[in-house]
């Protein structure tokens, strides 16, 4: 539709986004805050509470989620402390053991204070001895039975809760991805013109799938950590406040450096972001342009700015890995000053009779429990951000402003002829800017409408709005006498066919893009169109013939003949009018000369808006409309135009008429 | 992978020394604690020894301190020596490809060179930091815990027989699940993406067509398509972790059980069951450490193989050994039975292909799509060598000279206009850095880019944007033209350049050319016959061959090729 000066400034930005997670990225141990800095959101608190509302459906489950993972969370804290009975039952077995049988405990106690063994005296008894008796193994099996039962129900639980949060995650996204379509079907063609597509993509695609991330790992993480952290504080604080005033000083210490360091390394991530983004641009520009820059004698040059900008990213990554890289080793350091202090001092009480050993061994694990956590819901608060920066990003993409509503009592044209009228059409993309200004055009069915005017004239405006892509500010336009606004776009463009420079195709066979604009079609229809727009002997060449895969960017099938299927698809489509865009690209002669006599059989019996090249077109157009600087600035036949001496005569006579006739 | 490994590693040895001492010292650290812990038990607090207890605590907490510090200074080597490879295969790769040709760099294609020069080598330089960060220990923890169990107490290490292999087959069950099915997920997130990036691109068609519905039900496949298997991937490893935690924490019942029974029996003492127990949870831990090695490895290996293959790519052309003197003479340029096969092909892409073009004059190839046009102009700045016959610029055999010479000689207008980033001046001075605004302006004038370029805001200051997105494609080519223009050299080469302008621009850029450049030689490919009408000499090929060389009017009597390549521009009525 627009001509290649427009197209190109359309086009995004080329190349992957600096340091971009790829979408899928992480993999199955992938982890987290690693590598892209945090982006955050604008509205912070607004886009959580969305994000929130679009899990509302899945509003019992995700409370199943959070009741399946504090079950599951109880169990395995539950896990130490039966651990530590069982130590206890041992450690009291193996004293017992030591001890003269049939002496009651009080008497050996006694006796130990006799001697002057006060502490062991004082242990002995706080401790559940019987003299001369070993370890109970009936008791330690019926406990370990339950400690098993305890952890595999744990593990059952959080299995559960994992399958379940797999789905939430999943159906949200699913929701959210089939939303944000049905959102942009609904948006006018001016936000498309208006935006890259790059930036439009990436919201669709890596935006959803950091969404999908953080939602399946981050949520059951989060809600695993904190349920962790209240419960073996509890836990501590029940079996030793001592213990766990100690264990607890930790935890302002580990916020503390884990937040200092986030944040220094957050400032290094963001260098190494950037630099990274100089250097593949660098790597980019060089690859791409790498005749140009040898030819031009620039090499050494591009080594050298390679060199430096490599060996920056080099300096900051270094620094930013360092720096986050601290993060585990220094929690590991808490850990084990923690790890120190309890086994000190949980083995002085130990001895002076204050503490069972079982419990000092719990209490070992839980502290080892504890540390985890913290460190993880620092990382996770930064996946959040991330996430809620990217949801973010698709409820702006939500909140456009959509295509004006269709008419709620629209007519219906049994057999459309084909007359088209502009009466006193206004349209400007941009209010300053007038462009097209009270326009009269009467066409008739059947008759061709050539638009022409320098590259960048704005040809395509016009096709915009007989298509309705655009809305008119004000005038009317008629299709056999019938405003096209009282009728469905979908029932207005059925009427239309186009064939535009920009060959639309996807991915899929040459059969099904033939068949694009027609529901039904049979393979007659298909091979009648195609062989009406000289294609089918070439499809036929091929070794898969109909059944041929187009690919991604239908590079096995040149450029003229990708065209030519285009005009098949518009054949079979059989639409009362045609808006056709006459290439200016270079195609190979031959298929060229089928292009011309394609388009040529097409426009027979239609009504035809033709953005015009070739003189021959110009000439037999019943009207001709001049454009230039995006505005009609002429409208007549050949003849008259010429008459006229103005743009039109310029223009035919320094585009065509020297090239042309001096060539034969 | 082995290789580059090696390679790039090698200088980097000593610091890699010291990070494995370093990992060895936390290891024995580590694994010295618990043990210590069990003293503290058996020792200190089994007699009530509260002077013991203390000592051996402060000498736990020492160990701590040794650890906290080998292991920053180990993270500190390990950043440096992965980042610094990665530095360095990265620098390697990007100077191979600049001594590459345009041969080598279409086997790769271009796009594939910058992800491999970039993305692959992002890839394995984090195996390498992960691995010198925290792979690395876990054999060390590994075989270092073994033996901490064994000195403990060897029957009990059984256990850990018995449990390691269990837990290896089951990370390794899970995985090979669910890796393939990773795969799967990865082609499904693209086909999501590409049905939306078709979308995008197709929106006007989708709407003309009245595909709205069609489009959606397509979108809702991929997206519900994706859905199911990210559901089963999801939930297959929402089993792993789960699972690997009851592993351990069964162990650790069963350590309790056997270990009390061995206390009993007097052949352990009680503290030890404790450090066994946390020597058990590092052993397991290192093992699914390990197994993350497994997953990431041939991961890096793909990458891996895709840096050697270029790095182990020889450039096909080369400058001479003695080049031959730069000669002062003015670009007169000569093909003599030149012939052209891309390797191994079959056909030759050109051949026999022999004419001269003069300075002062102009000379046009013209031809349908695949006579060979742009492999012919190729060859002249050597980005391929021909395979046969003589290329004499000058009268000296391009092969002789040095490539910054012949390069120097030539300016090259590329078929795809690309510009950098940058500003308009500094595209325009690419070639000849110490060209004045002045040069720029008028070689900006005969290019007819002048207009433009005193319109944008900032003139030639005006930005440009990677790839010269930022402006239109005829202004990109005019840019391209005028920067060969600046650069003043002997042969001009436009290679359809032309192809985004229209007639009218065309036609006075032409003028403005016959009329700017005199004593150059100028060579011009192109589709259109009105482009090269007016040339001196066109060389008219087909099939990789010169069926004609004359005027036009000499050729439209001759030469029925070309009088079918005028005839199917212009119809029949306008030759009338």
């Amino acid at each position: 539709m627009s001509d290649p000066e427009n197209r190109d400034q359309m086009k995004e930005p080329t190349g992957p986004k600096p340091g971009g997670r790829g979408p899928g990225g992480g993999g199955p141990f992938g982890g987290h805050g690693m590598g892209a800095p945090v982006v955050k959101a604008k509205n912070f608190a607004g886009s959580f509470k969305r994000l929130m509302g679009t899990l509302k459906p899945e509003m019992g489950r995700i409370v199943a989620v959070v009741v399946l993972a504090a079950i599951s969370v109880s169990f395995s804290i539950a896990g130490p402390k039966i651990l530590g009975n069982a130590t206890n039952l041992l450690f009291s077995g193996v004293m017992g053991k030591q001890l003269p049988a049939g002496v009651p405990k009080a008497v050996i106690v006694t006796g130990m204070r006799a001697k002057g063994q006060d502490r062991l005296a004082d242990m002995l008894s706080a401790m559940d001895v019987t003299p001369g008796v070993g370890v109970d193994f009936d008791a330690i099996g019926r406990i370990l039975l339950l400690l098993a039962g305890v952890y595999l129900l744990s593990a059952l639980f959080a299995w559960a809760q994992g399958y379940l949060m797999a789905g939430v995650s999943q159906r949200t996204v699913y929701k959210l991805r089939r939303d944000i379509d049905a959102k942009i079907a609904r948006l006018p063609l001016s936000y498309f013109d208006g935006h890259a597509r790059g930036d439009i993509l990436s919201r669709v695609t890596n935006d959803i799938d950091n969404i999908a991330n953080s939602l399946q790992q981050s949520l059951t993480q989060l809600i695993t950590a904190v349920l962790t952290i209240i419960g073996v504080l509890g836990m501590m604080f029940f079996i030793s406040p001592l213990l766990a005033a100690i264990s607890l000083l930790v935890l302002p210490l580990a916020a503390v450096i884990t937040m200092t360091i986030a944040k220094r390394s957050q400032k290094q991530f963001t260098a190494q972001w950037e630099r990274t983004g100089d250097l593949n641009g660098h790597i980019e520009e060089m690859h791409t342009g790498h005749s140009i820059v040898k030819m031009f004698g620039r090499q050494k040059e591009a080594i050298d700015v390679f060199e430096d900008r490599n060996q920056k990213l080099y300096e900051s990554s270094f620094k930013a890995q360092f720096i986050s890289g601290i993060i585990m080793p220094s929690m590991n350091f808490l850990g084990n000053l923690n790890y120190v202090a309890i086994a000190v001092i949980g083995g002085v009480r130990v001895a002076s009779g204050t503490l069972s050993l079982g419990d000092v061994q719990a209490f070992i694990q839980y502290s080892r429990q504890f540390t985890m956590p913290i460190t993880q819901t620092a990382s996770i608060a930064n996946v959040f951000q991330s996430a809620v920066a990217s949801a973010e990003r698709v409820f702006e993409l939500f909140d456009e402003t959509e295509e004006e509503p269709e008419t709620t009592t629209p007519l219906h044209i049994a057999e459309p002829k084909g007359a088209i009228t502009l009466d006193h059409v206004s349209f400007r993309y941009d209010p300053e800017t007038p462009l097209i200004d009270d326009l009269v055009l009467e066409v008739q069915p059947g008759q061709t409408v050539a638009i022409v005017g320098p590259t960048g004239a704005g040809k395509t405006t016009l096709v915009n709005l007989l298509m309705r892509f655009y809305e008119i500010d004000s005038g009317r336009i008629l299709l056999d006498g019938i405003d096209i606004r009282d009728l469905t776009r979908d029932e207005l463009r059925t009427t239309f066919g186009m064939v535009l420079q920009d060959t639309w195709l996807f991915a899929g066979t040459i059969r099904d893009n033939i068949a694009y604009g027609y529901d039904d079609a049979t393979e007659e229809h298909i091979v009648a169109a195609a062989d009406a727009a000289y294609v089918d002997h070439f499809v036929r060449t091929l070794t898969d013939g109909y059944d041929t895969l187009l690919d991604d960017e239908a590079s096995n099938v040149s450029a003229g003949e990708k065209q030519l299927l285009t005009i098949a698809r518009a054949f079979l489509a059989d639409p009362q009018i045609l808006i056709l865009d006459e290439a200016t690209s270079s195609v190979d002669t031959r298929t060229e000369v089928l292009i011309q006599k394609a388009m040529k059989k097409l426009m027979a019996n239609r009504t035809s808006f033709v953005i015009a090249h070739r003189l021959s077109t110009i000439r037999d157009a019943d009207t001709i409309l001049v454009m230039d600087h995006g505005r009609i600035v002429e409208q007549g036949t050949h003849e008259e135009l010429l008459a006229a001496k103005g743009f039109y005569a310029d223009l035919y006579q320094s585009q065509f008429v020297e090239a042309y006739e001096e060539a034969v | 992978m082995l290789d580059l490994l090696t390679t790039y590693l090698k200088p980097y040895w000593k610091q890699i020394a010291l990070v494995l001492a370093l990992v060895m010292v936390q290891s024995i650290a580590n694994l010295y604690l618990p043990s210590m812990n069990a003293d503290i038990i058996n020792n200190g607090v089994a007699k009530g020894d509260i002077p013991y207890i203390m000592s051996t605590g402060g000498m736990m907490l020492g160990i701590t301190f040794l650890l906290g510090i080998a292991a920053i200074v180990g993270v500190y080597w390990g950043s440096k020596t992965a980042m610094a490879f990665g530095r360095d295969v990265r620098g390697a790769l990007f100077r191979t490809v600049q001594t590459f040709s345009q041969q080598e760099v279409n086997i790769f294609g271009a796009p594939s060179l910058i992800t491999r020069n970039t993305n692959d080598v992002q890839q394995i330089q984090m195996v390498v930091l992960f691995s010198l960060n925290m792979i690395i220990s876990a054999p060390i923890m590994a075989v270092g815990g073994i033996i901490m169990a064994l000195r403990e107490d060897v029957p009990l290490s059984g256990i850990i027989v018995v449990v390691i292999p269990f837990m290896a087959a089951v990370i390794g069950a899970l995985v090979v699940k669910a890796m393939p099915l990773f795969k799967v997920m990865q082609t499904k997130i693209d086909r999501v993406n590409q049905v939306m990036r078709e979308k995008l691109s197709g929106v006007r068609v989708i709407r003309a067509f009245v595909r709205t519905e069609y489009e959606r039900e397509r979108f809702e496949d991929a997206n519900a398509d994706l859905t199911k298997t990210a559901l089963s991937v999801n939930r297959i490893m929402a089993l792993m972790m789960p699972a690997l935690m009851a592993i351990m924490n069964l162990s650790m019942v069963a350590v309790m059980w056997f270990g009390g029974l061995r206390i009993e029996s007097g052949a352990m003492p009680i503290g030890n069951l404790t450090a066994f127990l946390a020597y058990i949870i590092q052993i397991l831990f290192s093992v699914m450490m390990a197994t993350i090695m497994f997953v990431m490895v041939p991961r890096a290996a793909v990458s891996a193989d895709r840096i050697q293959a270029v790095l182990k790519t020889a450039p096909s052309v080369n400058d001479p050994e003695t080049p031959a003197a730069p000669c002062v003479d003015k670009g007169f340029l000569e093909f003599e039975d030149v012939e052209f096969r891309y390797p191994g092909a079959e056909q030759p892409v050109l051949c026999g292909i022999t004419f001269s073009a003069k300075p002062g004059e102009i000379t046009a190839i013209i031809g349908s799509t695949g006579s060979g046009k742009s492999t012919l102009i190729n060859l002249i700045p050597r980005l391929y060598d021909a395979t046969g016959g003589t290329i004499r610029v000058d009268g000296v055999d391009i092969r002789d000279m040095d490539r910054e010479d012949l390069w120097r000689k030539i300016g090259f207008v590329p078929q795809k206009a690309f510009l950098f980033s940058g500003t308009v001046a500094s595209n325009l001075r690419y070639g000849d850095q110490e060209a004045t605004d002045e040069m720029l302006w008028r070689a900006l004038a005969t290019a007819q880019g002048k207009t433009f370029v005193s319109e944008m805001s900032d003139g030639l200051a005006s930005p440009i944007s990677q790839g010269g997105t930022n402006v239109s494609g005829g202004q990109r080519q005019r840019l391209a033209i005028a920067r060969a223009l600046v650069k003043d050299p002997e042969v001009y080469v436009f290679d359809d350049s032309f192809s985004a302008l229209d007639f009218k621009t065309d036609s006075m850029l032409r003028a403005a050319l016959k009329r700017e450049i005199t004593h150059a030689t100028t060579l011009i490919v192109a589709q259109r016959v009105s482009t090269i009408m007016h040339a001196d000499r066109i060389v008219v090929l087909d099939g990789g061959r010169v069926v004609g060389i004359g005027t036009h009017e000499e050729l439209m009597e001759t030469c029925p090729t070309y009088r079918e390549i005028v005839y199917s521009q212009l119809t029949e009525e306008e030759i009338a």
